[in-house]
Protein backbone atom coordinates (compact mmCIF):
# COMPACT_ATOMS: atom_id res chain seq x y z
CA UNK A 1 0.00 0.00 0.00
CA UNK A 2 1.68 3.60 -1.03
CA UNK A 3 1.08 6.07 1.68
CA UNK A 4 0.48 9.61 1.63
CA UNK A 5 -0.41 9.05 -2.02
CA UNK A 6 -1.60 12.72 -2.81
CA UNK A 7 -4.83 12.78 -4.71
CA UNK A 8 -5.02 16.16 -7.05
CA UNK A 9 -6.58 16.78 -10.60
CA UNK A 10 -9.47 14.71 -9.61
CA UNK A 11 -12.10 15.06 -11.33
CA UNK A 12 -14.67 12.25 -11.12
CA UNK A 13 -15.00 10.25 -7.22
CA UNK A 14 -17.04 6.83 -8.08
CA UNK A 15 -18.26 4.68 -5.21
CA UNK A 16 -19.19 1.24 -5.83
CA UNK A 17 -20.67 -0.76 -3.10
CA UNK A 18 -23.47 -3.76 -2.39
CA UNK A 19 -25.30 -5.08 0.88
CA UNK A 20 -23.80 -2.73 3.91
CA UNK A 21 -22.90 0.00 1.16
CA UNK A 22 -25.68 2.40 2.65
CA UNK A 23 -24.94 2.66 5.84
CA UNK A 24 -21.29 3.80 5.23
CA UNK A 25 -22.58 6.17 2.43
CA UNK A 26 -25.12 7.71 5.57
CA UNK A 27 -22.30 8.23 7.61
CA UNK A 28 -20.14 9.84 5.41
CA UNK A 29 -22.49 11.94 3.37
CA UNK A 30 -23.61 14.42 6.31
CA UNK A 31 -19.80 15.07 6.45
CA UNK A 32 -19.48 16.23 3.01
CA UNK A 33 -20.80 19.52 2.73
CA UNK A 34 -18.90 21.28 -0.42
CA UNK A 35 -16.96 19.34 -3.41
CA UNK A 36 -16.66 22.30 -6.02
CA UNK A 37 -13.87 20.54 -8.09
CA UNK A 38 -15.09 17.19 -8.90
CA UNK A 39 -18.01 14.73 -9.27
CA UNK A 40 -19.73 11.89 -7.20
CA UNK A 41 -21.10 8.98 -8.61
CA UNK A 42 -22.52 6.23 -6.71
CA UNK A 43 -23.10 2.84 -8.16
CA UNK A 44 -25.10 0.69 -5.53
CA UNK A 45 -26.58 -2.54 -6.11
CA UNK A 46 -30.44 -1.95 -5.96
CA UNK A 47 -33.76 -3.85 -6.38
CA UNK A 48 -36.67 -2.87 -8.19
CA UNK A 49 -37.25 -0.78 -11.00
CA UNK A 50 -38.70 2.80 -10.43
CA UNK A 51 -37.70 2.46 -6.79
CA UNK A 52 -36.92 6.59 -6.06
CA UNK A 53 -35.75 5.79 -2.65
CA UNK A 54 -32.45 5.41 -2.90
CA UNK A 55 -32.18 8.90 -4.29
CA UNK A 56 -34.50 10.46 -1.33
CA UNK A 57 -32.54 8.93 1.21
CA UNK A 58 -29.33 10.01 -0.07
CA UNK A 59 -30.49 13.86 -0.62
CA UNK A 60 -31.70 14.02 2.96
CA UNK A 61 -28.24 13.01 4.10
CA UNK A 62 -26.08 15.78 1.90
CA UNK A 63 -25.80 19.06 1.51
CA UNK A 64 -24.39 18.21 -1.90
CA UNK A 65 -27.48 18.59 -4.18
CA UNK A 66 -28.10 15.05 -5.96
CA UNK A 67 -28.62 15.32 -10.12
CA UNK A 68 -31.45 13.04 -11.48
CA UNK A 69 -29.60 10.74 -14.14
CA UNK A 70 -30.93 10.62 -17.08
CA UNK A 71 -29.77 9.27 -20.31
CA UNK A 72 -27.25 12.05 -21.85
CA UNK A 73 -26.95 13.68 -18.25
CA UNK A 74 -23.77 16.21 -18.64
CA UNK A 75 -21.23 15.12 -15.70
CA UNK A 76 -20.76 18.65 -13.49
CA UNK A 77 -18.32 19.14 -10.65
CA UNK A 78 -20.30 19.47 -7.69
CA UNK A 79 -22.78 17.30 -7.63
CA UNK A 80 -23.68 13.89 -6.55
CA UNK A 81 -25.00 11.51 -9.59
CA UNK A 82 -26.95 7.59 -8.84
CA UNK A 83 -26.97 4.84 -10.98
CA UNK A 84 -30.51 4.17 -11.57
CA UNK A 85 -31.78 0.89 -11.06
CA UNK A 86 -31.93 -1.08 -13.88
CA UNK A 87 -29.32 0.07 -16.17
CA UNK A 88 -25.85 0.17 -16.58
CA UNK A 89 -24.30 3.74 -16.13
CA UNK A 90 -21.77 4.39 -18.82
CA UNK A 91 -19.16 7.72 -19.53
CA UNK A 92 -18.56 9.32 -22.60
CA UNK A 93 -15.63 11.50 -23.48
CA UNK A 94 -17.69 14.14 -23.51
CA UNK A 95 -18.71 14.82 -19.75
CA UNK A 96 -22.28 12.78 -20.71
CA UNK A 97 -23.50 10.18 -18.80
CA UNK A 98 -25.03 7.60 -20.92
CA UNK A 99 -27.39 4.40 -20.37
CA UNK A 100 -27.30 0.50 -21.23
CA UNK A 101 -30.03 -1.70 -20.50
CA UNK A 102 -27.35 -5.02 -21.77
CA UNK A 103 -26.80 -7.98 -19.52
CA UNK A 104 -26.44 -8.21 -15.98
CA UNK A 105 -22.79 -8.03 -15.13
CA UNK A 106 -22.23 -10.01 -12.02
CA UNK A 107 -26.14 -10.54 -11.68
CA UNK A 108 -26.25 -6.74 -11.30
CA UNK A 109 -27.49 -4.17 -13.40
CA UNK A 110 -25.89 -1.44 -12.56
CA UNK A 111 -22.37 -3.05 -12.13
CA UNK A 112 -19.72 -1.32 -10.32
CA UNK A 113 -17.08 -3.30 -12.81
CA UNK A 114 -19.02 -1.96 -15.70
CA UNK A 115 -19.59 1.76 -14.65
CA UNK A 116 -15.68 2.04 -13.10
CA UNK A 117 -14.40 0.81 -16.29
CA UNK A 118 -15.75 2.71 -18.47
CA UNK A 119 -14.98 6.01 -16.10
CA UNK A 120 -11.51 4.52 -16.19
CA UNK A 121 -11.28 4.73 -20.22
CA UNK A 122 -12.39 8.68 -20.00
CA UNK A 123 -11.15 9.82 -16.77
CA UNK A 124 -7.70 8.09 -16.43
CA UNK A 125 -5.51 9.51 -13.67
CA UNK A 126 -8.17 12.21 -13.09
CA UNK A 127 -10.69 8.81 -11.32
CA UNK A 128 -10.89 8.01 -7.89
CA UNK A 129 -12.34 4.62 -7.10
CA UNK A 130 -13.96 3.69 -3.61
CA UNK A 131 -15.14 0.04 -3.55
CA UNK A 132 -17.29 -0.35 0.23
CA UNK A 133 -19.49 -3.57 1.64
CA UNK A 134 -20.96 -6.03 -0.57
CA UNK A 135 -21.21 -9.68 -0.58
CA UNK A 136 -20.60 -10.50 -4.27
CA UNK A 137 -17.30 -10.05 -6.71
CA UNK A 138 -18.52 -6.79 -8.45
CA UNK A 139 -15.89 -3.98 -8.59
CA UNK A 140 -12.71 -5.96 -8.34
CA UNK A 141 -12.23 -5.47 -12.06
CA UNK A 142 -13.46 -2.48 -12.12
CA UNK A 143 -10.92 -1.08 -9.93
CA UNK A 144 -8.17 -3.27 -11.56
CA UNK A 145 -9.33 -1.27 -14.69
CA UNK A 146 -8.67 2.55 -13.05
CA UNK A 147 -5.83 1.41 -11.44
CA UNK A 148 -4.44 0.21 -14.69
CA UNK A 149 -5.63 3.94 -16.29
CA UNK A 150 -3.56 5.68 -13.92
CA UNK A 151 -6.02 6.49 -11.08
CA UNK A 152 -6.53 5.66 -7.34
CA UNK A 153 -7.97 3.23 -6.09
CA UNK A 154 -9.13 2.65 -2.26
CA UNK A 155 -11.13 -0.18 -0.65
CA UNK A 156 -13.11 -0.64 2.66
CA UNK A 157 -11.11 -2.03 5.31
CA UNK A 158 -12.89 -5.11 5.31
CA UNK A 159 -13.01 -5.83 9.45
CA UNK A 160 -15.20 -2.22 9.06
CA UNK A 161 -17.92 -3.53 6.30
CA UNK A 162 -20.76 -5.18 7.02
CA UNK A 163 -20.09 -7.32 4.54
CA UNK A 164 -16.37 -8.25 4.28
CA UNK A 165 -16.54 -10.24 0.72
CA UNK A 166 -16.58 -7.81 -2.27
CA UNK A 167 -13.39 -5.79 -0.24
CA UNK A 168 -11.70 -8.74 0.72
CA UNK A 169 -12.19 -10.00 -2.68
CA UNK A 170 -11.05 -6.43 -4.22
CA UNK A 171 -7.73 -6.33 -1.38
CA UNK A 172 -6.27 -10.02 -2.72
CA UNK A 173 -6.67 -9.08 -6.33
CA UNK A 174 -5.89 -5.27 -6.96
CA UNK A 175 -3.42 -4.51 -4.31
CA UNK A 176 -5.63 -1.06 -3.59
CA UNK A 177 -3.22 2.17 -2.80
CA UNK A 178 -5.44 2.42 0.50
CA UNK A 179 -7.87 0.07 2.78
CA UNK A 180 -9.41 2.54 5.46
CA UNK A 181 -11.99 2.15 7.70
CA UNK A 182 -15.20 4.32 7.41
CA UNK A 183 -13.97 7.32 9.30
CA UNK A 184 -10.09 7.30 6.64
CA UNK A 185 -12.56 7.20 3.94
CA UNK A 186 -13.98 10.34 4.75
CA UNK A 187 -10.90 12.21 5.92
CA UNK A 188 -9.89 10.44 2.30
CA UNK A 189 -12.55 12.65 0.86
CA UNK A 190 -12.42 15.30 2.41
CA UNK A 191 -8.23 15.76 1.34
CA UNK A 192 -9.06 15.17 -2.47
CA UNK A 193 -7.42 17.92 -4.66
CA UNK A 194 -6.69 20.19 -1.23
CA UNK B 1 -9.02 -4.77 -25.97
CA UNK B 2 -10.27 -2.23 -28.70
CA UNK B 3 -8.79 1.29 -28.40
CA UNK B 4 -11.00 4.37 -29.83
CA UNK B 5 -9.17 4.87 -32.90
CA UNK B 6 -9.98 1.06 -33.49
CA UNK B 7 -13.35 1.45 -32.68
CA UNK B 8 -13.58 4.32 -35.49
CA UNK B 9 -12.10 2.08 -38.00
CA UNK B 10 -14.60 -0.47 -37.29
CA UNK B 11 -17.29 1.79 -38.12
CA UNK B 12 -15.91 2.97 -41.13
CA UNK B 13 -15.51 -0.37 -42.42
CA UNK B 14 -18.85 -1.61 -41.36
CA UNK B 15 -20.27 1.66 -43.15
CA UNK B 16 -18.04 1.33 -46.39
CA UNK B 17 -18.75 -2.61 -46.53
CA UNK B 18 -22.27 -2.89 -45.54
CA UNK B 19 -23.96 -0.16 -45.28
CA UNK B 20 -24.83 0.13 -42.15
CA UNK B 21 -23.86 3.46 -40.25
CA UNK B 22 -22.94 3.06 -36.38
CA UNK B 23 -21.64 6.18 -36.40
CA UNK B 24 -24.11 7.79 -34.50
CA UNK B 25 -24.21 5.49 -31.92
CA UNK B 26 -23.06 6.39 -28.14
CA UNK B 27 -19.38 5.38 -28.18
CA UNK B 28 -19.37 3.64 -24.49
CA UNK B 29 -22.24 1.73 -24.97
CA UNK B 30 -20.76 0.33 -28.60
CA UNK B 31 -17.35 -0.19 -27.70
CA UNK B 32 -18.40 -2.29 -24.62
CA UNK B 33 -20.71 -4.60 -26.98
CA UNK B 34 -17.61 -4.95 -29.77
CA UNK B 35 -15.18 -5.77 -27.04
CA UNK B 36 -17.67 -8.08 -25.92
CA UNK B 37 -18.02 -9.64 -29.29
CA UNK B 38 -13.71 -9.69 -29.65
CA UNK B 39 -13.36 -11.68 -26.86
CA UNK B 40 -16.48 -14.25 -27.06
CA UNK B 41 -15.02 -14.93 -30.77
CA UNK B 42 -11.27 -15.38 -29.68
CA UNK B 43 -9.77 -12.79 -32.06
CA UNK B 44 -6.37 -12.05 -31.27
CA UNK B 45 -6.45 -8.42 -33.27
CA UNK B 46 -8.77 -5.94 -35.00
CA UNK B 47 -7.06 -7.15 -38.28
CA UNK B 48 -8.90 -10.21 -37.59
CA UNK B 49 -12.32 -9.19 -37.04
CA UNK B 50 -12.34 -7.13 -39.69
CA UNK B 51 -11.00 -9.59 -42.21
CA UNK B 52 -14.26 -11.90 -40.85
CA UNK B 53 -16.62 -8.98 -40.94
CA UNK B 54 -15.63 -7.71 -44.62
CA UNK B 55 -15.62 -11.10 -45.90
CA UNK B 56 -18.13 -13.51 -44.40
CA UNK B 57 -21.59 -12.20 -44.80
CA UNK B 58 -22.86 -14.72 -41.93
CA UNK B 59 -20.67 -13.27 -39.50
CA UNK B 60 -21.48 -9.71 -40.26
CA UNK B 61 -25.13 -10.56 -39.46
CA UNK B 62 -23.82 -12.23 -36.34
CA UNK B 63 -22.07 -9.29 -35.55
CA UNK B 64 -25.11 -6.81 -35.54
CA UNK B 65 -27.10 -9.21 -33.36
CA UNK B 66 -24.43 -9.37 -30.72
CA UNK B 67 -23.66 -5.36 -30.71
CA UNK B 68 -27.10 -4.62 -30.73
CA UNK B 69 -28.92 -4.75 -27.35
CA UNK B 70 -31.94 -7.29 -27.13
CA UNK B 71 -32.15 -6.67 -23.71
CA UNK B 72 -36.38 -6.63 -23.15
CA UNK B 73 -39.41 -8.04 -21.22
CA UNK B 74 -43.45 -7.93 -20.91
CA UNK B 75 -44.74 -5.47 -19.40
CA UNK B 76 -40.99 -3.60 -18.70
CA UNK B 77 -41.87 -1.09 -16.16
CA UNK B 78 -45.31 -2.35 -15.06
CA UNK B 79 -46.42 1.23 -13.83
CA UNK B 80 -45.71 2.78 -17.60
CA UNK B 81 -48.07 0.23 -18.74
CA UNK B 82 -50.49 1.06 -16.04
CA UNK B 83 -50.58 4.44 -17.68
CA UNK B 84 -51.39 3.25 -20.95
CA UNK B 85 -54.08 0.78 -20.17
CA UNK B 86 -55.70 4.08 -18.01
CA UNK B 87 -54.86 7.31 -19.77
CA UNK B 88 -53.83 6.64 -23.08
CA UNK B 89 -55.69 4.11 -25.03
CA UNK B 90 -58.94 5.64 -23.60
CA UNK B 91 -57.89 8.49 -25.73
CA UNK B 92 -57.21 5.74 -28.38
CA UNK B 93 -60.34 4.27 -28.14
CA UNK B 94 -62.05 7.47 -29.64
CA UNK B 95 -60.06 6.68 -33.00
CA UNK B 96 -62.21 4.63 -35.91
CA UNK B 97 -58.56 3.04 -36.66
CA UNK B 98 -55.65 2.86 -34.29
CA UNK B 99 -52.09 2.69 -35.78
CA UNK B 100 -49.42 2.17 -33.30
CA UNK B 101 -45.41 1.61 -34.20
CA UNK B 102 -42.99 -0.10 -31.67
CA UNK B 103 -39.99 0.85 -33.00
CA UNK B 104 -36.73 -1.00 -31.85
CA UNK B 105 -38.92 -3.74 -30.46
CA UNK B 106 -36.23 -6.29 -30.24
CA UNK B 107 -37.81 -9.87 -29.58
CA UNK B 108 -41.27 -8.20 -29.23
CA UNK B 109 -42.42 -8.69 -25.47
CA UNK B 110 -43.64 -5.37 -25.34
CA UNK B 111 -45.34 -5.66 -28.74
CA UNK B 112 -47.53 -8.72 -26.96
CA UNK B 113 -48.03 -6.29 -23.95
CA UNK B 114 -49.34 -3.90 -26.06
CA UNK B 115 -51.71 -6.30 -27.72
CA UNK B 116 -53.02 -7.90 -24.98
CA UNK B 117 -54.21 -4.13 -23.60
CA UNK B 118 -55.44 -3.34 -26.93
CA UNK B 119 -57.17 -6.85 -27.01
CA UNK B 120 -58.71 -6.46 -22.78
CA UNK B 121 -59.75 -3.00 -24.17
CA UNK B 122 -61.59 -4.65 -26.77
CA UNK B 123 -60.09 -2.23 -29.24
CA UNK B 124 -56.99 -4.89 -31.20
CA UNK B 125 -59.87 -5.51 -33.90
CA UNK B 126 -59.49 -1.80 -35.30
CA UNK B 127 -55.75 -1.43 -34.51
CA UNK B 128 -52.64 -2.29 -36.56
CA UNK B 129 -49.18 -2.47 -34.66
CA UNK B 130 -46.45 -2.21 -36.70
CA UNK B 131 -43.31 -3.38 -34.97
CA UNK B 132 -39.58 -2.77 -36.20
CA UNK B 133 -36.18 -3.44 -35.86
CA UNK B 134 -32.54 -3.11 -37.40
CA UNK B 135 -31.92 -6.80 -36.19
CA UNK B 136 -33.89 -9.55 -39.30
CA UNK B 137 -33.03 -12.54 -36.18
CA UNK B 138 -35.05 -10.53 -33.24
CA UNK B 139 -37.80 -9.96 -35.56
CA UNK B 140 -38.33 -13.87 -36.45
CA UNK B 141 -38.53 -14.30 -32.60
CA UNK B 142 -41.04 -11.25 -32.69
CA UNK B 143 -43.13 -13.31 -35.23
CA UNK B 144 -43.34 -16.23 -33.82
CA UNK B 145 -44.30 -14.83 -30.55
CA UNK B 146 -42.48 -17.68 -28.58
CA UNK B 147 -40.18 -16.34 -24.97
CA UNK B 148 -39.14 -18.53 -22.68
CA UNK B 149 -41.61 -20.26 -20.12
CA UNK B 150 -38.99 -18.92 -17.22
CA UNK B 151 -39.90 -15.72 -17.64
CA UNK B 152 -43.74 -16.09 -17.26
CA UNK B 153 -43.62 -15.73 -13.69
CA UNK B 154 -42.25 -12.09 -13.76
CA UNK B 155 -44.25 -11.27 -16.67
CA UNK B 156 -47.43 -11.98 -14.90
CA UNK B 157 -46.20 -9.91 -11.97
CA UNK B 158 -45.93 -7.45 -14.53
CA UNK B 159 -49.04 -7.93 -16.26
CA UNK B 160 -50.65 -7.83 -12.58
CA UNK B 161 -49.44 -4.45 -11.32
CA UNK B 162 -49.84 -3.00 -14.59
CA UNK B 163 -53.82 -3.31 -14.18
CA UNK B 164 -54.24 -6.72 -15.29
CA UNK B 165 -57.27 -8.90 -13.97
CA UNK B 166 -57.01 -11.87 -16.58
CA UNK B 167 -55.23 -15.33 -15.50
CA UNK B 168 -52.37 -14.70 -17.37
CA UNK B 169 -51.31 -17.83 -18.51
CA UNK B 170 -54.57 -17.61 -20.76
CA UNK B 171 -52.61 -15.74 -23.14
CA UNK B 172 -50.12 -18.58 -23.83
CA UNK B 173 -49.92 -22.48 -24.00
CA UNK B 174 -46.66 -23.75 -22.22
CA UNK B 175 -44.60 -26.84 -24.02
CA UNK B 176 -41.13 -27.63 -23.72
CA UNK B 177 -39.48 -24.67 -21.91
CA UNK B 178 -41.36 -21.81 -23.71
CA UNK B 179 -44.82 -20.02 -24.11
CA UNK B 180 -45.97 -19.72 -27.70
CA UNK B 181 -48.69 -16.86 -27.53
CA UNK B 182 -51.64 -16.86 -29.03
CA UNK B 183 -52.35 -15.66 -32.81
CA UNK B 184 -55.34 -13.95 -31.68
CA UNK B 185 -52.39 -11.59 -30.41
CA UNK B 186 -50.21 -11.31 -33.27
CA UNK B 187 -53.11 -10.97 -36.01
CA UNK B 188 -52.87 -7.40 -36.16
CA UNK B 189 -49.20 -7.29 -35.36
CA UNK B 190 -46.63 -5.98 -38.82
CA UNK B 191 -42.78 -7.01 -38.18
CA UNK B 192 -40.44 -5.47 -40.57
CA UNK B 193 -36.70 -4.39 -40.71
CA UNK B 194 -36.03 -0.62 -40.27
CA UNK B 195 -33.13 1.33 -39.51
CA UNK B 196 -33.53 4.29 -37.17
CA UNK B 197 -30.08 5.70 -38.61
CA UNK B 198 -31.12 5.65 -42.19
CA UNK B 199 -34.86 4.84 -42.70
CA UNK B 200 -37.63 7.32 -43.26
CA UNK B 201 -41.31 7.49 -42.42
CA UNK B 202 -43.29 4.97 -43.48
CA UNK B 203 -46.65 5.54 -42.15
CA UNK B 204 -48.64 8.01 -39.40
CA UNK B 205 -49.31 6.90 -36.40
CA UNK B 206 -50.86 7.46 -33.18
CA UNK B 207 -48.31 6.26 -30.25
CA UNK B 208 -45.45 5.65 -31.49
CA UNK B 209 -43.25 3.68 -28.77
CA UNK B 210 -39.87 3.47 -28.94
CA UNK B 211 -38.32 2.65 -25.10
CA UNK B 212 -34.59 2.30 -24.22
CA UNK B 213 -33.58 2.20 -27.57
CA UNK B 214 -32.64 6.36 -27.73
CA UNK B 215 -30.10 5.30 -24.75
CA UNK B 216 -27.37 3.65 -27.37
CA UNK B 217 -27.26 6.73 -29.72
CA UNK B 218 -25.64 9.84 -29.31
CA UNK B 219 -27.57 13.26 -29.29
CA UNK B 220 -27.51 14.13 -33.03
CA UNK B 221 -28.66 10.84 -34.18
CA UNK B 222 -31.37 11.26 -30.97
CA UNK B 223 -32.45 14.49 -33.05
CA UNK B 224 -32.62 12.43 -35.95
CA UNK B 225 -34.91 9.82 -34.77
CA UNK B 226 -37.15 12.18 -32.86
CA UNK B 227 -38.12 14.38 -36.16
CA UNK B 228 -38.70 10.82 -38.22
CA UNK B 229 -40.79 10.06 -35.10
CA UNK B 230 -42.55 13.75 -35.15
CA UNK B 231 -42.91 13.25 -39.14
CA UNK B 232 -44.77 9.95 -38.08
CA UNK B 233 -47.16 11.26 -35.85
CA UNK B 234 -50.49 12.31 -36.74
CA UNK B 235 -51.52 15.51 -34.51
CA UNK B 236 -52.27 14.68 -30.87
CA UNK B 237 -49.56 11.35 -31.26
CA UNK B 238 -47.93 10.53 -28.64
CA UNK B 239 -44.79 9.35 -28.01
CA UNK B 240 -42.89 7.13 -25.78
CA UNK B 241 -39.84 6.55 -24.46
CA UNK B 242 -37.64 4.07 -22.17
CA UNK B 243 -38.06 5.39 -17.93
CA UNK B 244 -34.71 7.44 -18.24
CA UNK B 245 -35.00 8.51 -21.90
CA UNK B 246 -36.10 12.53 -22.18
CA UNK B 247 -37.32 14.85 -25.04
CA UNK B 248 -35.93 17.85 -22.92
CA UNK B 249 -32.41 17.93 -24.18
CA UNK B 250 -34.04 17.80 -27.52
CA UNK B 251 -35.13 21.30 -29.78
CA UNK B 252 -38.69 19.44 -30.74
CA UNK B 253 -39.47 19.49 -27.19
CA UNK B 254 -40.98 22.62 -27.42
CA UNK B 255 -43.95 20.46 -30.36
CA UNK B 256 -44.30 17.96 -27.56
CA UNK B 257 -46.27 18.17 -23.98
CA UNK B 258 -45.32 15.61 -21.58
CA UNK B 259 -47.92 13.88 -19.21
CA UNK B 260 -47.49 14.42 -15.87
CA UNK B 261 -43.86 12.33 -14.80
CA UNK B 262 -44.32 9.70 -17.27
CA UNK B 263 -42.23 9.38 -20.52
CA UNK B 264 -45.10 9.90 -22.68
CA UNK B 265 -45.25 13.03 -24.75
CA UNK B 266 -47.91 13.99 -26.85
CA UNK B 267 -47.93 15.67 -30.05
CA UNK B 268 -49.38 19.07 -29.86
CA UNK B 269 -48.60 20.92 -32.85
Amino acid sequence: MEKNRVIEGCKVLIIGGSAGSLEVLMELLPKLTFVPDFAIVLVLHRKSAEDSTLEELISYKTEIPLMDVEDKTPLRSGFIYIAPSDYHLLFETNDVLSLDTSEKINYSRPSIDVSFESAAAVYGPALVGILLSGANSDGTEGLLAIKRAGGSIVVQMPESAQMPFMPMNAIENTSPHYVLDVKGILNFILHINS
Amino acid sequence: MINDRELEVLINEVFEYHGFDFSGYSRASLKRRVERLYQLDGFNNLGEMLTKIRLEPTYFKRMIEEITVNVTEMFRDPLFYKVLREEIIPVLATKPFIRLWHAGCASGEEVYSMAILLQEANLLQKSLIYATDINPVVLDTAKKGIFPLQMMKQYSENYRISGGKKDFSDYYTANYGFAKFSSDLSVKMVFSEHNLVSDGSFNEFDIILCRNVLIYFDKELQERAFTLFDNSLAKLGYLALGTKETLKFSSLQKRFKQLNKDKIWKKTE
